[in-house]
């Protein structure tokens, strides 16, 4: 699946494409099939996003899973500092950045 | 330490104030990333993975407690309560809000401070030695220098759009603790047989992709004419820079393409020129800089022992404590490199804690090293052990300067989008691996640095080992190298071979550790046995 990432125009928060807005939680993120590079283009107009790109991700059923690692990362937070990650309660989310 | 005067303010606060109209005008839309991007990066700000990354500068590695707390207070207030120290002696945050970072800059400006010429195509923070001022063996206090040169390069419409960036040291020791022929240019202080001070100069080192130690292209430059040579430099750079190429814009690759003597045949005649232009620093203006490094007024007749009755004191001295010019006073090192812990990384409430004991016990002042440490440079020896008292309270008395265990490593793949590979994860398990003090004393000196990427922000090619961090069709990959050196017996290290996935390189150092153990003759650091004994012997070790 093609998900669209990029971080937040005015707090550089990583975000991903929900098909309505944007959202903190790549759980959100849906399949944009052949239409990324549009959405970016509206959306960049939009000053809605910074630096967006298209990546690739496996669908799972925990939801959308980034196919490289950088995206993972940029997905859960620092694998260094658990505590400053979107799940710093989940001792085991680091796993599935590795 | 340097004082800035009505212009130095005028101009960083009207650079705030710029710097907030055009942040204005790009969340409001009138302009676009392309547009703002080369401004932001004018005043430091980066994209990194997470957030925006604010890398603010500090002169020479020095700070004073007013601006060590301020940084605290600025990492609370609008970062996430932590700062990271660089390689470059500047300090990171790394979750920091575009609509914020003006209010940052001006809180920066309040206490001297500022982002500029931090990122960019531009003369960056000029590095010194962290010992300056207080180093028994230098010849003189190199921040003067280097204080001169960044007022005078700062702004400088010729060196304000270079061909790619261009980073200075400035030393005044036989002993190099700034990694002086990895830079772009580099001074060292020294006299001449008439006992005139001047400047032995080097060109066109510098690490990144394309790796090169940086010639001596003058043995004695009178140091009235320094800003005259200095400039010559930039000029025949400017000149023949390949501006079409990224990776080959910096001037060590010109310089190694020229051929040192063609390069530096260009460089006398360029300096021929400048000295006619009378553009070098009158004595008057050293002399007013010069002013602002007066040594502090140390004590007389104090005591020179130190009771080392404590055994965990003892040790803490003899691996953190170096010696002073000044009788009765040491050089106390801080490190930031706990066992398991991010390497440079400190937070609010020890910033704060180090500029109490800067303020009491170092005469106001702090200095950041290239190894991402901290240093108390002049304390008075009987007061050493109550600064360790708090350091160990505060978490910052580990005992492991220089050892296998002082890991310098880039932010690498947890926060950097350049990066290739985590950098941090790896410095920490070689630590855990060591975590036994005896075992890293045993060891001595053993410098392990560690790049996420190419660029080699983690001096990877410095390191007696190093190591880079690749991707390898998505997954990290690590590059061990061996016999790198940034001290003043400078070399560039050597990949051994195949790379190894996170674990694999752990246990690769620990084997080319173990042949350094297996050879190694009565007093001999890692790299006298690796020089002495050969790549092959090590290679062997590492892969069988």
């Amino acid at each position: 699946m093609q998900l669209l990432t990029g971080n937040d125009l005015k707090s550089g928060a990583v975000i991903w494409w929900t098909g309505r807005g944007w959202s903190r939680h790549v759980e959100d993120a849906v399949d944009v099939g052949d239409q990324g590079e549009a959405i970016l283009a509206a959306e960049d107009g939009a000053r809605r996003v910074n630096g967006g790109y298209i990546i690739t991700a496996e669908n799972t059923p925990d939801g959308p899973r980034p196919s490289h690692i950088k995206d993972r990362i940029r997905a859960l937070g620092p694998t260094v500092r658990p505590d400053l990650t979107l799940k710093p309660a989940d001792p085991a989310a680091g796993d599935w950045v590795i | 330490m340097y004082k800035y005067d009505q212009y130095d303010q005028a101009m960083v606060d009207a650079r705030v104030e710029e710097f907030r109209d055009q942040t204005r005008r790009r969340i409001a839309g009138e302009m676009n990333d392309d547009q703002f991007k080369p401004l932001r990066l004018k005043n430091g700000l980066y994209l990194q993975l997470h957030a925006y990354m604010l890398r603010v500068a500090i002169p020479y590695g020095t700070l004073n407690s007013s601006q060590l707390r301020k940084l605290a207070e600025i990492a609370r207030k609008y970062d996430r309560g932590y700062g990271h120290f660089t390689t470059r002696q500047n300090l990171q945050y790394h979750w920091i809000k575009l609509e914020e970072a003006p209010d940052i800059l001006a809180e920066l400006a309040t206490v001297e401070m500022h982002a500029i010429q931090t990122s960019g195509e531009s003369i960056r923070n000029i590095s010194a030695d962290q010992y300056a001022g207080a180093a028994a063996d230098e010849i003189c206090d190199p921040r003067p220098w280097a204080e001169l040169l960044r007022q005078a390069t700062t702004f400088h419409p010729e060196f304000s759009y270079l061909p790619r960036k261009f980073k200075i040291a400035v030393i005044s020791s036989a002993a190099d603790r700034a990694a002086l022929r990895w830079h772009d240019c580099a001074l060292r202080i020294v006299r001449n047989d008439k006992g005139e001070e001047g400047f032995e100069v080097y060109a066109g080192g510098g690490m990144g992709r394309t790796p090169f130690i940086a010639y001596k292209i003058r043995d004695f430059c009178p140091a009235s004419q320094i800003f005259s040579y200095i400039q010559a430099i930039l000029r025949v750079w400017n000149h023949h820079a390949r501006r079409d190429n990224i990776h080959k814009q910096r001037m060590k690759i010109l310089v190694h393409d020229l051929g040192e003597e063609e390069f530096r045949r260009q460089v006398e005649e360029e300096f021929q020129h400048f000295l006619t232009l009378g553009t070098d620093f009158p004595q008057a203006e050293y002399d007013r800089i010069a002013a602002h490094f007066a040594p502090p007024p140390f004590e007389t007749g104090l005591a020179d022992e130190i009771d080392r009755a404590d055994p965990d004191f003892a040790i803490w001295v003899d691996q953190q404590v170096i010696a002073h010019k000044a009788p009765g006073y040491a050089i106390a090192n801080i490190s930031l490199k706990p066992i398991g812990g991010i390497g440079g990384d400190i937070t609010a409430e020890q910033m704060e804690i180090v500029a109490g004991l800067a303020e009491r016990y170092s005469f106001d002042d702090v200095r950041v090293t290239h190894a991402q440490n901290l240093v108390l440079p002049h304390v008075r020896k009987v007061d050493l052990y109550a600064v360790w008292e708090a350091l160990r309270d505060a978490g910052l008395a580990d005992a492991n300067l220089d050892l296998v265990t002082d890991v310098i490593a880039c932010p690498g793949l947890d926060y950097c989008t350049l990066a290739n590979a985590r950098s941090i994860p790896v410095a920490q398990k070689i630590q855990q691996r060591f975590a036994d003090l005896d075992r890293q004393r045993d060891l001595g000196e053993l410098k392990i640095k560690i790049s996420g990427c190419i660029n080699a922000c983690g001096h990877h090619h410095a390191g007696h080992i190093g190591i880079l961090g690749v991707d390898r069709k998505g997954t990290e990959n690590y590059q061990l190298l061996l016999g790198g050196s940034g001290a003043e017996d400078t070399t560039q290290a050597k990949i051994t071979g195949p790379g190894f996935d996170e674990d694999g390189v752990v246990d690769a150092v620990e084997r080319a550790i173990e042949c350094y153990r297996s050879h190694r003759t009565e007093g001999e650091r890692f790299l006298d046995t690796y020089r002495r004994v050969g790549f092959d012997a090590f290679k062997e070790a590492i892969y069988g």
